[in-house]
């Protein structure tokens, strides 16, 4: 390999009889494409090389060519696991540099259709780290009440996965009464099905073999490396950016955030099923909000959304604005800013240069798991061979995000 | 917030005279232009000091102004879990000068140092492993460059005789359609306008 591989001494020393070998990149564990290079003492890990890039896409460089419009569905295929909490961070990017308010009801919505794309990525990561593992039983259950969930997605937006609904300012259409009573019974039932999943896992001897004591993390190198999310909170540092940091209404909301004590990857797991019961409990009072708050889902009168159809046919100007804005797009005052979101993986940043024109000058995407990754050689040295896939599980992996 | 800013920001001027050309503070966000061979002692004073406290290192990127002498910047975004505040780091270099790596004292920065060269080409000196990250084995140039085509120069594709994936320049079955949609009507003058408005500050209504 050109640069990959040659970092390895070729001439190890006789008695030292490490061998290489590839994980990946095409392996049902290592969710997505990635390409670990192994270096093993026998079954012992002693240096992780991941080979990331294969799922690279240029998502930053598409981007500075695309109005900012047409930049918001690249952000659904970052991770797509939870597209529209990605959106999200973006549009606040915008609304951050360009002054745009975003009326009450719009950020009921964001901050519901967050929650459920908590839940969306923390049912995928659960029972994929439980298959991971050897158990094949809770993704079947999980991926269930992710169908559901999709639908939700759909039914709001018009589209399972690459949502595109978040838009600078609000969200793209009002969500109808029906939906919402939808969203309402499905969070009743729900945490049974969290009691199910957990009644597989949690006090699964074999789960508890694979995970306990596996992949610590210490507090301190929480910090040192950049972690977020999960990987913090599942070591005992209560860091939140909903709590701490909070944007839209996540003030007014009454949510608990879930700590582990050891920084394993048992605690990591525990921290994510308790995040789904909050988030439920949050979607529920989304919902009571939601109702109370009626109203528009985007700014009228602005140069940033379009106008209603209804006015476009009986004013030239809103036509103007409706061919302009869809044509041109709008234009962002020159400026820099950073806005994050706590995504299901960790903080979701976008660092967003805007030289006034309607295209970003430079937007870079911070992805959560990034820098999760970047620590699989600190995390899995020393560890077994199969505590690997263990720990990979346990970031939450994503390539879409991760390569961008 | 703004305020308390503020104040962070003049403390570390304070503290840190020769290091820091300026300080602006914009959308509730401090950012510091730092000098390159100084960026080493801003950091380590960041992460150390008890009002600052930025131990997480979030983001390093590259931002490219081909125009400029000194075309790059390396933004640097640090987040204080303790005091629960954020900043942001300015550097900038061009082609050839490297910049200190950080990697010594925020072991992360490794990744996104890895990826600013890869992207960019920025230089970083004294980092342990600086290979590509995103790009193909034995890609050349660099990617996020303003005068790198979107298009990129080579493609890839099954070569059944070699048997095997091969690259070659890029052929585009349709011509690269980049859309302007600038407006005409802002800040442009059409032409035979100047005939109306001789003097461009009164015509404008």
């Amino acid at each position: 390999m050109a640069d990959g591989t040659t970092t390895i001494p070729a001439a190890a020393p006789e008695e030292k009889r490490t061998f290489t070998i590839n994980f990946g990149p095409q392996h049902p564990a290592a969710h997505g494409v990635l390409r670990l290079v192994l270096e093993l003492d026998g079954e012992v890990v002693e240096r992780v090389d991941p080979h990331i890039g294969l799922l690279h896409r240029g998502t930053e460089k598409l981007i500075e060519y695309k109005t900012y419009l047409q930049a918001i569905p690249y952000f659904d295929r970052l991770d797509y696991v939870a597209p529209m909490n990605q959106e999200h961070a973006f549009c606040l990017a915008i609304e951050k540099l360009a002054g745009i308010d975003v009326p009450r009801r719009a950020q009921i919505i964001r901050v519901l259709y967050s929650e459920i794309g908590r839940i969306l990525n923390h049912l995928l990561n659960v029972t994929t780290q439980a298959m991971d593992v050897g158990a094949l039983t809770p993704p079947l259950w999980g991926f269930e009440e992710r169908e559901k969930l999709m639908v939700f997605y759909e039914r709001a937006s018009g589209s399972r996965l690459h949502a595109n609904y978040v838009r600078p300012g609000g969200v793209h259409q009002d969500l109808p009464p029906q939906l919402v009573d939808d969203i309402e019974e499905w969070c009743a039932q729900f945490p049974r099905t969290i009691d199910d999943i957990e009644g597989l896992l949690t006090d699964n001897r074999i789960f508890k073999q694979r995970n306990v004591d596996i992949g610590v993390v210490t507090p301190d190198d929480v910090i040192k490396w950049g972690f977020s999310g999960v990987m913090v909170r599942g070591s005992g540092l209560a860091w939140d950016l909903r709590r701490s940091q909070p944007y839209e209404i996540y003030d007014e909301l009454q949510f608990k955030v879930p700590l582990g004590k050891n920084g394993d990857c048992y605690d990591r797991y525990l921290c994510r099923v308790e995040e789904m019961r909050e988030s439920t409990k949050l979607m529920q009072q989304c919902i009571k909000l939601l109702r109370e708050a009626q109203g528009p889902v985007l700014p009228l009168n602005s140069k940033f959304a379009p106008p209603r159809r209804a006015e476009m046919k009986s004013s030239m100007e809103a036509l103007i604005h409706h061919f302009k804005l869809y044509t041109e797009g709008f234009h962002v005052p020159a400026g820099e800013a950073y806005a994050a979101v706590e995504a299901p993986k960790g903080e979701f940043g976008v660092y967003l240069v805007a030289d006034g024109s309607n295209k970003p000058y430079r937007l870079k995407i911070r992805a959560p798991g990034f820098p999760h990754l970047e620590a699989m050689d600190y995390m899995c040295r020393g560890h077994m061979l199969a505590d690997v896939s263990a720990v990979l599980g346990s970031l939450d992996i994503v390539f879409g995000e991760i390569d961008r | 917030m703004t305020q308390a800013l503020e104040d962070l920001g003049a403390h570390i001027r304070a503290s840190m005279t020769s290091a820091i050309e300026d300080m602006k503070l914009a959308f509730g966000e401090l950012t510091l232009d730092v000098r390159a061979d100084q960026l080493l002692t801003v950091a380590r004073f960041l992460r150390d000091d008890p009002r600052c406290r930025f131990t997480t290192l979030i983001d390093i990127c590259g931002v490219d102004y081909p125009q400029r002498d000194k075309r790059f910047d390396v933004v640097y975004h640090f987040l204080s879990m303790h005091l629960n505040h954020r900043i942001r780091l300015r550097v900038m270099t061009d082609e050839q000068t490297p910049v200190p790596s950080i990697a010594s004292l925020f072991p992360c920065a490794d990744w996104y140092e890895r990826e600013a060269f890869d992207m960019y080409g920025i230089l970083f000196a004294n980092h342990p492993d600086l290979r590509r990250l995103l790009t193909d084995y034995g890609f050349e140039g660099f990617p996020l460059r303003k005068d790198f085509p979107l298009s990129g120069h080579v493609e890839v594709w099954y070569d059944p005789e070699q048997q095997r994936v091969a690259y070659q320049p890029v052929k585009l079955a349709q011509a690269f359609r980049a859309f302007e949609f600038l407006s005409p009507w802002e800040g442009m003058t059409l032409p035979g306008d100047e005939k109306a408005t001789k003097d461009p500050e009164n015509a404008r209504g």
